[in-house]
């Protein structure tokens, strides 16, 4: 069954349990959030989303308050505006203001949304606590003087990941994300896939791996498939100056309909091989003890050569195939092809793992 | 002289509120045996007719709420909710310490109208010997054969206010951190484990067998018109008798505190009373002349509440007193939403500033300002309610923080 509701003076038509955040967007108003994503359950906790439904007493959170039939919704009055204006103040008053040197510098939401709604400074600076976190693993950074509290991270470690290392602790103003008994990621549940990295509204959490390359906002994304499996995860290689410099998630289900943005520790952080000096560029001979560069035809010819021998001297079955999970399907497909037909053994393995 | 009325402590510590033999022997259980021989439609609509409304501090209309529970599914529960942390407020260990076998056979009750066989009990962390008692009473019951096939088990929380929160009571039941749930979706549709859930008060339970027994006309008839029925008070600070009383609903504030309170202690004059625990609003003297019911307390921008009134001398220091309880909002945000996680820490900031001789006006201008986004955008009612205290002595007491500014 459908509603009908009016928002901004626009009258919308909306199917029965659609939330207001979602009938706002449809009507064009641009709804600020921390804690939503539509990826993950909803927490209806930052208040950022505030919208004024006439009549009520109070606002309510856009993102958790199913859209109601006759609704007369204001998304930018002043009470809204009042509002949104003062969570960003109590955010910043306790943020660390870094943004120079900030990885998420130009795609930040706490920045976004003082910028457009003229938040210079926060009333209601007073003590601070820094809650740091030193963590000694070498991928994700845990900066909490920069979290807004939003949880982003926990569902996304639950409900995508499934890993549970992380989980908010402490009460009121102290509540802060940590893990059980506050220790270090290593010590944890935690993956290292970098999930939070990819939900994080700000810069709480950050890539070790990319820090100081080139800010996310400002590189060129190339959209591309990761190589490490099978799996064929969509990622964006962050280039800058003709170097890779990051990866980043692509979220998107158009362009991303494997993994939706999750990646694994190895698509997230293990790109920084590719411009290592010490990386193979040519398939190498080995003579005499002694490696020697080879062409590909070169080294193609002579492992086919190597390979007849042995099958002629002591049988198909002398030989066998043992496949990587890294190549696709396809190419396994092809590899157990040449063992059977061309060589003539069903002796075909894979490892199964990445 | 207006007196007291007891209805579900009319037979305090003349029975044993651990054996339902001493309470059926002063006509107790006959509610349930009622209710049993209704239909729960029926059931439901005489709840209704009564009048009754919650008397944890929201005052919804119990018959209402428990219509709210749809009827197809197996699993339901009955939550009552003895979180108690309001300060001041002991009604309810009071009512379980006097009368525990009507709260139980309330739950029954209300068991019985929903569709429910599985009661729980969210006991306060600081009443373990409550805890005791309503094992105690329960399994006597039991044994008895009183509450039939309905069981009962008693929960204990942890210590933290927000757990008196239906939703955060039912997270902590569920053994998840004590954080208010966004409503809707509400408890009566889905509650403890997803499943429907009927939440009320101790005191709303107790009042059921009563209604059950001498019918729903009589209890509308108590008190005030639209919250009728008696309503179990607790005095506490410059009173001369700081104790409890239960008293029909329309008794007037000035009453409760010259009339059953004595008046104020050592004779001196009153300043404020704050009625309905630490989140109520300070009611000045030119006020008391209020029925003590929710509509007229609302009226007057107070709230009935739990029923704590906390009465403060003419030597009192409002600005220490609101100072201390913006201390203890501070503590007990449970950190989930912005305006509470963030409002009630300033708040406390800027009330210590004020109190210490350090504020300016910008401060107090401030304080208003974090006050009404606080009420208007935080997740649940503790955010909401928090600021009351502020904005109520910044309404009829400004001049004492104004003597206070630099």
């Amino acid at each position: 069954m459908d509603i009908k509701l009016t928002i901004d003076g626009k009258e919308v038509v909306v199917p029965q349990g659609t939330m207001l955040i979602d009938a706002c967007r449809q009507a064009g108003a641009d709804i600020p959030t921390f804690c939503f994503d539509p990826d993950l359950k909803l927490a209806g906790s930052c208040r950022m989303c505030v919208v004024q439904p006439k009549g009520w007493r109070n606002l309510v959170a856009s993102c958790v308050t199913p859209a109601q039939n006759g609704m007369v919704i204001e998304t930018e009055s002043p009470d809204v505006i009042e509002a949104r204006k003062v969570v960003l103040e109590l955010m910043l008053a306790r943020h660390k203001l870094t943004c120079h040197t900030c990885e998420k510098d130009g795609e930040c939401n706490l920045q976004d949304y003082c910028y457009r709604y003229g938040v210079t400074e926060s009333r209601f600076v007073g003590k601070v606590h820094s809650l740091f976190k030193d963590d000694s693993n070498p991928f994700i950074e845990r900066d909490y003087d920069k979290c807004v509290m939003c949880t982003r991270c926990v569902r996304a470690c639950d409900e995508i990941t499934g890993a549970r290392a992380i989980n908010v602790m402490d009460r009121g103003h102290h509540a802060k994300i940590a893990t059980s008994f506050d220790g270090e990621l290593a010590d944890s549940p935690c993956v290292f896939c970098g999930q939070c990295i990819m939900v994080c509204p700000v810069g709480a959490l950050s890539s070790k791996i990319a820090a100081g390359k080139g800010k996310p906002a400002q590189n060129e994304k190339v959209l591309t498939t990761c190589t490490y499996c099978g799996t064929g995860c969509t990622l964006e290689l962050n280039v800058k100056n003709d170097k890779v410099v990051g990866v980043t998630s692509n979220r998107d289900p158009e362009w991303s309909p494997v993994n939706r943005g999750a990646l694994c520790v190895k698509g997230r952080f293990g790109w920084d091989f590719i411009n290592s000096p010490e990386r193979l560029t040519t398939p190498l001979i080995k003579e005499n003890g002694e490696f020697r560069e080879a062409s590909w035809d070169e080294a193609l010819n002579l492992a086919a050569q190597k390979i007849k021998g042995i099958k002629e001297g002591y049988g198909p079955d002398s030989l066998a195939m043992f496949s990587s999970a890294r190549i696709t399907n396809e190419e396994n497909y092809l590899a157990q092809k040449l063992m059977r037909a061309a060589i003539g053994s069903n002796n075909v393995d894979h490892c199964a793992r990445l | 002289m207006a007196q007291e009325y007891r209805v579900l402590l009319e037979y305090a510590d003349k029975i044993n509120p651990e054996k339902a033999s001493d309470y059926i022997k002063v006509g107790g259980y006959k509610g349930l045996e009622k209710a049993r021989s209704m239909n729960p439609k029926d059931l439901i609509e005489e709840v209704k007719k009564s009048g009754l409304r919650g008397r944890g501090g929201a005052g919804f209309n119990a018959g209402m709420k428990w219509s709210f529970v749809p009827q197809y599914p197996e699993t339901k529960y009955v939550v009552c909710n003895l979180d108690e942390g309001e300060p001041g407020t002991y009604k309810d260990r009071i009512i379980c310490q006097k009368n525990a076998q009507a709260l139980l056979e309330g739950m029954a009750i209300c068991g019985y109208a929903i569709g429910s066989k599985q009661g729980y009990i969210y006991c306060r962390g600081e009443y373990p010997f409550v805890v005791e008692l309503l094992k105690n009473a329960i399994g006597n019951a039991k044994e008895s054969g009183a509450l039939g096939e309905f069981d009962i088990e008693v929960r204990m929380g942890a210590g933290a206010y927000v757990c008196g929160e239906e939703t955060a009571l039912i997270e902590s039941i569920e053994g998840h951190r004590g954080e208010p749930r966004f409503k809707p979706p509400f408890p009566g549709v889905e509650g403890l484990w997803r499943m429907p859930t009927v939440v009320n008060n101790v005191e709303t339970f107790a009042c059921l067998p009563y209604i059950l027994t001498n019918g729903a006309e009589w209890f509308a008839g108590i008190g005030a018109k639209s919250y009728p029925g008696t309503k179990v008070l607790t005095l506490t600070g410059d009173i001369e008798n700081a104790t409890y009383f239960e008293v029909p609903t329309d008794y007037l504030l000035r009453d409760v505190i010259y009339e059953l309170g004595g008046g104020v202690k050592g004779g001196k004059k009153l300043k404020a009373v704050q009625v309905g625990g630490t989140s109520g609003a300070f009611i000045p003297p030119q006020n008391l002349d209020t029925p003590i019911d929710f509509d007229s307390m609302s009226a007057i921008g107070a709230a009935l509440g739990s029923g704590a009134v906390f009465v403060m001398d003419e030597t009192r220091d409002i600005v220490d007193i609101v100072n201390r309880i913006a201390k203890f909002f501070e503590h007990e945000s449970c950190g989930q939403c912005t305006p509470c996680r963030e409002g009630t820490f300033r708040c406390k900031e800027i009330m210590e500033k004020i109190n210490n001789g350090r504020g300016s006006l910008q401060d107090i201008e401030n304080l208003k300002l974090l006050a009404r986004v606080m009420m208007k955008a935080s997740l649940c009612g503790l955010g909401q309610a928090a600021p009351i205290p502020i904005t109520s002595t910044l309404t009829h007491f400004e001049y004492e923080y104004l003597r206070k500014l630099v």
